[in-house]
């Protein structure tokens, strides 16, 4: 039996906005505990909220950059549930009236082509504390992250395999993080997603029952959960069994997911319009302000480093998988590096160095600025390719000025060929058996002999001078 | 439409509230009158008027993203009744069925 698999994703993401969704307290991720709130988080009696336009605006803008459908008249509603991370006992969400619906991303699958993934629906609403339990038999609540407004983005079942999730949320993070309205980082917590799996035999015209995995905290665990997933299920239909609605747990240490409990019929959130927000209308002008307000997104830039900086297609493509690259190579090029040798280091040495180290671009001690004069001083060629190895390593893990360290340490490339030559000359009168084995075509000599030069300079010589001389030397004896 | 005793059970439970099966009966009845009161209310025809989500007049009030420094912590504990290096102490919640 052959089956096809099913997937929907809900994805949370925080909105980087200087207040929250409905209260003025500070956003702020790593605060000390409970010092970003007010009474409004606190849900005390009496307060009244207040819609927090750049929030919406923000939602507007990746609602846009999603290719959604703009809903013209919403309002908020009320979702009830009682949890110690949420002071009030309702949060507050879009259930009738999203911002965004009917959108889609286009999407670049491993083997080269696109496809498109539908969204559903996409929602503007606040997010909850941070509950902390502990083996002492309690939780403690930091109320710091209560109001946070999100966007929650909920796709079509169009995913049909765990890789096309994985690139559906890279693509999405893309996206939105070129948007400027998010950081996206999973690590902090501010892209969180909840997946929906089902498969059914290949020509079946229902859908089989799904499983959910909520709260999964990194591409790589969507990935290999799926995987999981999709397998043990095929399983227990083959061995003839069934699939019940139930949660499950990916758990990291042994890749496998694991029931966390079943679901017994819908959640009974008990929805209503929240009466403390009036609607809200959302003009064509206004749509059109926020449109306009949306930074170059990753195709755009792609398609200005090929036409106008001359860089591949594949490596533009690489350069403008996150802002943070993209915007380190843009300032590069403006401190006056040539394109696409920048395009070469970001990719080349700096990537490594960042794997190597498990570091993100911001952390690292280079800026674009020394990056850019390094990458002068080999052109302007002061130092060599093989110095700049070591120009690079200097830089990239401390702010030092590259020109001043190169002439400190007495790396300036040799090119001078009044201060090569009697070093050419000498090596040369020290080796007449590689002269002879020149002469008698052995070409291998030459290596030998530019070698023995390079070692008498310390690496520093201009090799391109150094064959130049020793060529014309080799033919005068 | 009458309301039974087990959707009061269901809708306290939901509200975290006990009640004696008496008491669930008596809330049954009186529940039972006031939904059959509101019920009167389908009888006005509402073709194409749309659905009522607020009764104010207000229309898109907001205020501009500005943050405002939250409260001093030492004021809002004061309330707390259990606190711990400034976070609020309260008893392990393991059942996350209602977590949004």
């Amino acid at each position: 039996m052959n089956f096809e698999t099913t997937i929907g994703l809900e994805v949370h993401i925080e909105m980087k906005t200087k207040s929250k969704a409905f209260s003025p307290a500070p956003v702020q991720y790593g605060s000390e505990p409970n010092t970003n709130t007010n009474v409004l988080d606190w849900g005390y009696p009496g307060v009244l909220p207040e819609v927090n336009q750049g929030a919406l605006e923000y939602g507007m803008r990746a609602a846009l950059a999603l290719n959604c459908q703009i809903t013209k008249d919403i309002h908020f509603d009320r979702k009830n549930y009682f949890y110690p991370d949420n002071p009030k006992a309702y949060q507050i969400t879009q259930a009738q009236t999203p911002i965004g619906r009917e959108g889609y991303l286009e999407v670049e699958l491993e083997d080269g082509s696109t496809k498109k993934i539908g969204i559903e629906e996409m929602h503007v609403e606040e997010d909850a504390g941070k509950n902390t339990h502990d083996p002492d038999g309690y939780s403690y609540v930091d109320l710091n992250r209560q109001g946070t407004p999100l966007i929650e983005i909920v796709s079509k079942p169009d995913i049909a395999s765990a890789d096309e999730a994985y690139a559906y949320l890279k693509k999405l993070r893309q996206v939105i993080q070129f948007t400027g309205v998010s950081d996206v980082k999973m690590e902090e917590g501010s892209m969180r997603v909840d997946v929906n799996i089902s498969v059914r035999p290949i020509g079946s015209e229902q859908y089989g029952t799904k499983t959910e995995m909520k709260n999964l905290n990194s591409f790589e665990h969507v990935r290999s959960g799926l995987k999981f997933e999709e397998k043990r299920q095929e399983n227990v239909i083959r061995a003839g069994g069934s699939i019940q609605q139930e949660t499950r747990r990916f758990d990291v240490n042994t890749g496998e997911t694991v029931l966390m409990r079943v679901k017994e019929g819908k959640s009974d959130y008990r929805y209503f319009p929240e009466p403390d927000l009036p609607p809200i209308h959302i003009s064509d002008d206004w749509i059109k302000e926020v449109q306009d307000s949306i930074p170059e997104m990753p195709e755009d830039r792609r398609q200005r480093y090929v036409e106008q900086w001359g860089v591949t297609e594949y490596d533009a493509n690489v350069l403008t998988q996150t802002m943070e690259m993209s915007d380190f190579f843009e300032a590069t090029v403006a401190a006056g590096a040539d394109p696409k040798l920048a395009a070469n280091w970001l990719m080349g040495e700096v990537s490594a160095y960042m794997n190597d180290k498990k570091q993100e671009l911001a952390e690292l001690a280079l800026t674009p600025e020394h990056l850019a004069q390094m990458i002068g001083l080999i052109q302007d060629e002061t130092i060599s390719s093989k110095i700049a190895k070591k120009v690079f390593k200097q830089i990239v893990a401390n702010d030092t000025d590259p020109k001043a360290w190169v002439e400190e340490k007495g790396m300036v490339q040799l090119s001078d060929p009044a201060v090569l030559q009697p070093i050419i000359d000498e090596v040369l009168d020290n080796n007449e058996k590689s002269i002879e084995d020149f002469k008698n075509g052995k070409d291998r000599a030459v290596g030998f002999l530019v070698g023995n030069i390079m070692k008498q300079t310390r690496g520093k010589a201009n090799p391109k001078v150094v064959n130049q001389l020793l060529m014309a030397s080799l033919k005068e004896r | 439409m009458a309301i039974t005793a087990d959707e009061v059970k269901h809708v306290a439970q939901l509200a975290k509230l006990e009640f004696t099966a008496d008491e669930l009966q008596m809330f049954a009845g009186q529940m039972d009158d006031i939904i059959t009161m509101v019920q009167q209310l389908s009888e006005v025809d509402t073709t194409g008027v749309p659905v009522t989500s607020t009764v104010a007049e207000a229309k898109n009030v907001m205020r501009k993203d500005v943050a405002v420094p939250g409260t001093d912590r030492e004021e809002l504990m004061k309330n707390v009744p259990q606190k711990d290096r400034g976070l609020i102490k309260v008893p392990a919640i393991i059942d996350e069925s209602e977590e949004a």
